[in-house]
């Protein structure tokens, strides 16, 4: 049972090598290395960015909580949809006009590029972290389960290989095994929702009275899996979980507008027409692919017994649900494939992040602050992006081998926040409010930084006394009763954002920077004065 | 960041045509993304705090929550729908703004 999946994804692995070979060879110079020569048309950026965000937690995390927890884990789904539409109509559009490489181009359009830059590597360094190791750790353990290798060699494995890609392919491998993976995700998904739909004969009556009979979460009293609040609801997660989901809604529809990794992959196509194209084939991709992760997780439910997705000690094994049911339903050969899927789902999704963030610290940090951007030379940037894939690969799955029991969903809900609070206020500032000054900026993405990483550490999540019998891994980090009551920082850290952003701006204004502004709007608006495709 | 000749933006910004295409494009983006963001952020709000109206059945074990949940998808694409076809007038104005300069 071992050998099939590990036969498959040794196939996948293949197919993704050769493509960064001939990746490899097309990379002459920068433009090439970050951003695929902007030849990506709209669609397979669609599918690459629809690829990059249909991770691991999503595919596998989300149709279990689903299926363990009922309509409280789409939420999730629709959250990480909608958030689509804040990138639509504001974001897409003024940040590929605007700007080449990173998203820190846009800010330091008109402030001043040193601290702005510096800050805005940090935050991408940050934000591409947290959901680095999230993967990284999801891999482990999916590898650990699948192939049976252990944890540790699993990780360095996979980190290894992602290294490959993007050393060697740059922006173009990376794209080209997201666009593969995506596709073979969808085809993935689509038969295991047609093989749910055929189990229930092909009826939504009977499938979700089915649902509502369903109860896995096992509970003495049974629940039904349609009704909200198993996982959010005041019984279940006491009187703050209504607002706790409220901030996490927040999160979510502002925080996608605001992780580099997805925001980077504009620059990748040529203009900003075809950023906005590749936005809405995004979203009717994501949208489905979230629409039937609904079918897997209810059908898992319904279809799956109960012994065969919790462990040992008796507790929901969420993570195992989609590759499981797609075991029970179509054969040895369709787990194999699912896992394979799965596996490549986190490589694909790990070289994105690794790449946007070597990017961000060559093209902002090496480049524009410690050479004062008089580094013209685009071969070096490329090798430093090289040297800091290599270093943020190793820290990651250094990290990622230590932390290897934290809850991945709990991760990646931090990446959001942290997106939403210190990144998203000042790019909209940027593109739309004329007083934005730098000293708005600097404070604006350090503040948001720190407010959403502070509150984090003082939550529910981290803070807690546990009674002696709660040991180890489970029990909190620190031994105290949480400061803040929430789980999700958002609804605090968020607003903490754009008022510290404007705050600052008001207090420190800068005519140099308002100056600018007219500059940036014809730009930002039309798309005059675009960096453009590069000819091969 | 490179242009060949340089272009007085000052006086594109300046020009009435531009001015209005700004203020075609905050008359769609500013109300559609108060819009957007009320009707999303209603579903974690009623779920949280009107629990009994959200559980009642709509279509056999379909709740209001679930239809719900599921018009946010459709309110994405449709929003999604009518931006692309007002863009595409925008993106001609735009191109008048551009071309009406050199």
């Amino acid at each position: 049972m071992n050998n099939v999946p590990l036969i498959m994804f040794l196939a996948f692995v293949a197919l993704t090598l050769l493509i960064t070979f001939w990746a490899a060879k097309k990379n002459t110079g920068a433009s090439a290395y970050f951003a695929a020569g902007r030849s990506i048309t709209g669609w397979q950026n669609g599918l690459a960015v629809a690829g990059d965000y249909m991770s691991a937690a999503s595919f596998l995390g989300i149709s279990g909580m689903i299926c363990f927890y009922g309509y409280d884990g789409f939420m999730y789904s629709v959250g990480f949809l909608v958030a689509y539409i804040t990138v639509l109509l504001v974001v897409a559009e003024p940040l590929r006009n605007a700007g080449k490489y990173t998203m820190a181009d846009l800010l330091a359009y008109r402030l001043k590029p040193r601290p702005v830059r510096a800050l805005a590597s940090l935050s991408t360094l940050t934000v591409s972290t947290f959901y680095m190791i999230a993967q990284m750790v999801g891999a482990g353990v999916i590898i650990q389960r699948l192939i049976g290798l252990d944890f540790a060699p699993a990780v360095i494995g996979v980190g290894m290989l992602m290294l490959v890609y993007v050393v060697f392919g740059g922006m173009l491998a990376t794209t080209w095994v997201q666009i593969i993976k995506a596709l073979l995700l969808i085809a993935g998904a689509l038969l295991l929702s047609y093989l749910v739909l055929k189990f229930h004969h092909f009826s939504f009556t009977e499938f979700f009275n089915a649902v509502s009979k369903a109860d896995y979460a096992g509970s003495a009293p049974p629940k039904n899996l349609m009704e909200p609040g198993l996982k959010f609801g005041v019984a279940v997660a006491g009187p703050w979980g209504p607002l706790d989901l409220i901030s996490l809604g927040l999160g979510l529809v502002l925080g996608t507008a605001g992780l580099p990794h997805i925001l980077v992959r504009f620059y990748t196509v040529p203009d900003a027409k075809t950023a906005r194209s590749s936005v809405v084939w995004a979203m009717a991709i994501i949208g489905l692919f979230y629409i039937m992760t609904t079918f897997f997780g209810f059908g898992a439910a319904t279809i799956l017994k109960k012994a065969l997705i919790t462990t040992a000690a008796g507790k929901p094994d969420t993570n195992m649900v989609a590759p499981i049911l797609a075991q029970v339903l179509g054969g040895e050969f369709f787990f194999a494939f699912i896992s394979a899927v799965a596996f490549a789902t986190i490589l694909a999704v790990v070289a994105g992040l690794t790449m946007s963030a070597s990017a961000s610290f060559a093209h902002d940090f090496y480049s524009n602050v410690i050479h004062h951007g008089k580094e013209t030379n685009p071969d070096s940037e490329v090798l430093v992006a090289r040297i800091t894939a290599f270093v943020v690969g190793g820290v990651s799955i250094f990290l990622a081998i230590q932390l290897q029991t934290v809850n991945v969903a709990f991760l990646v809900g931090l990446a959001f926040a942290v997106a939403a609070s210190a990144n998203l206020p000042v790019i909209v500032l940027s593109i739309f409010w004329k007083r934005f000054s730098t000293t708005g900026a600097v404070a604006g993405l350090a503040i948001g930084l720190l407010a959403s990483i502070v509150l984090i550490l003082i939550s529910p999540s981290l803070m807690g006394i546990d009674p002696p019998e709660v040991v180890g891994a489970k029990r909190h980090l620190i031994q105290m009763n949480a400061i803040f009551p929430l789980t999700n920082p958002g609804i605090l850290s968020i607003p903490i954002g754009f008022l510290v952003a404007i705050l600052g701006s008001l207090l420190r204004p800068e005519p140099e920077a308002e100056a600018k502004f007219e500059e940036l709007q014809v730009r930002a608006q039309t798309g005059l004065g675009a960096e453009t495709a590069s000819s091969h | 960041m490179s242009e060949k000749s340089p272009v007085n933006w000052e006086a594109l910004e300046a020009k009435p045509e531009f001015r209005a295409l700004l203020a075609r494009k905050s008359h769609f983006i500013i109300p559609a993304t108060i819009f957007f963001l009320i009707y999303y952020l209603a579903l974690p709000i009623l779920v949280g705090y009107c629990p009994e109206l959200m559980k009642k059945k709509v279509w056999g074990e379909v709740n209001v929550a679930y239809v719900f949940a599921l018009s946010q998808f459709f309110m994405a694409w449709i929003m999604a729908f009518l931006y692309v076809r007002v863009a595409a007038k925008w993106d001609k104005s735009a191109a008048a703004v551009i071309h009406g300069h050199e």
